[in-house]
């Protein structure tokens, strides 16, 4: 564009020209932290060794293409987005950035960042990679965000392969520890994002998404809350027949998977006149403790890797 | 006639015009990098080779 269709067009087109923080929005970068961090320890306990400088250039992949999936998840989503108010500053509702833009930039960087991947570390790497935006983008947004209640729980298979993918890149393959980390983040998904949605509930029913606070109600996610939760013990509880978990593991493990229990059983407990009577501090707690819960199991793994290879200690 | 006055919208585009920039300068190291890192570093054996030559 030049300056000379700036002062014919006026200043509609003026203020809908994108900066380049706009595309960088596009990628969702608060997500992106979320895969890179997952995906940084995946690669780093995984068995074997990676040069460093490929180690950096598949996780900078992992983040390209995490970043290319919230690119074409905006460009289908506008639609609702426009509607939530939590989405309405977007880049594309907020007419910075047009869908096609979206849409170019999201299937360019899921080219580039699967090609790159696969030249740096294998195919199996790349291939996880490459389903893992197909899943996100086309079952989870496209396909089944909109049609079912169960939408998070298969959202969040997406968002669980980064250290998938990290160890695959190390290592080449799928084993029972990497399929056991996937699991860690599957089950920790569901908790994580009602627990958020029984006080963001106005919103997901303003734009008609089924979330399941909508379509069967806060009991019904409470009840839901509470079950994915004594799942997510029990595979949190299963990474111990792995070589990954030693004694860090074993207490973050013990005392996050108690306080994740003990919330989930109040929130199960709690009604919703005593949850709106104190403004979902319950919730609200166990949404911050479901952050810090990923986050510690993670560290975790990462902490028994390296006193492993100091000769401290050693797995179960 | 050129334009004197600068406007809002002259930011925007230099960011992205900078930033564009920036990436693809961070591409052109990035393939360079790992160029350097598959032929000598993972195969030190053609790399004494080449040095040889």
């Amino acid at each position: 564009m030049t300056d000379v269709t700036i002062s014919l067009e006026g200043g509609r087109q003026d203020s809908r020209e994108a900066g380049f923080g706009d595309y960088f929005a596009l990628l969702k970068p608060r997500v992106m932290s979320l895969v890179v961090f997952t995906a940084f320890a995946g690669l780093i306990v995984a068995p074997g060794g990676l040069h460093p400088f490929l180690g950096f250039f598949a996780i900078l992949c992992i983040a390209i293409g995490g970043g290319a999936s919230g690119a074409l998840n905006m460009w289908y989503d506008s639609d609702i987005d426009r509607v939530m108010r939590r989405t309405q500053s977007r880049p594309i509702p907020a007419g910075r950035v047009s869908r096609e833009e979206a849409l170019g930039l999201g299937l360019t960087l899921s080219a580039f960042a699967v090609i790159m991947l696969w030249l740096a570390t294998n195919v199996i790497a790349a291939g996880l990679l490459a389903f893992t935006i197909f899943f996100y983008v086309v079952v989870y947004t496209m396909w089944l965000k909109r049609a079912t209640p169960q939408n998070i729980v298969i959202g969040g298979a997406a968002g669980a392969f980064p250290p998938m993918i990290g160890w695959a890149a190390v290592t080449g393959d799928v084993t029972l520890s990497s399929v056991l980390m996937f699991m860690l983040i599957f089950m920790w998904t569901p908790p994580h994002f009602w627990s958020l949605a029984l006080f963001m509930n106005a919103d997901y029913d303003k734009a008609k998404v089924p979330m399941l606070t909508v379509t069967h109600g806060k009991r019904a996610t409470r009840n839901h809350i509470l079950v994915y939760t004594i799942l997510l013990a029990g595979f949190a509880a299963a990474m111990f027949a792995t070589p990954l978990a030693g004694w860090t593991y074993l207490v973050v493990a013990v005392v996050m998977n108690a306080l994740f229990v003990r919330g989930a059983i109040t929130l199960w407990k709690r009604d919703e006149d005593e949850a709106e009577a104190d403004g979902y501090k319950a919730e609200k707690a166990f949404f911050k403790l479901s952050l810090a819960y990923t986050f510690l199991h993670f560290m975790a793994l990462m902490v028994d890797k390296a006193l492993f290879s100091f000769g401290i200690g050693g797995p179960f | 006639m050129a334009i004197t006055k600068l406007h809002e919208i002259h930011d925007r585009r230099r960011s992205r015009n900078v930033g564009l920039g920036l990436v693809l300068g961070l591409f052109v190291a990035l393939l360079m990098g790992l160029t350097v890192v598959k032929v000598t570093v993972l195969d030190p054996a053609r790399a004494a080779q080449e040095v040889s030559r």
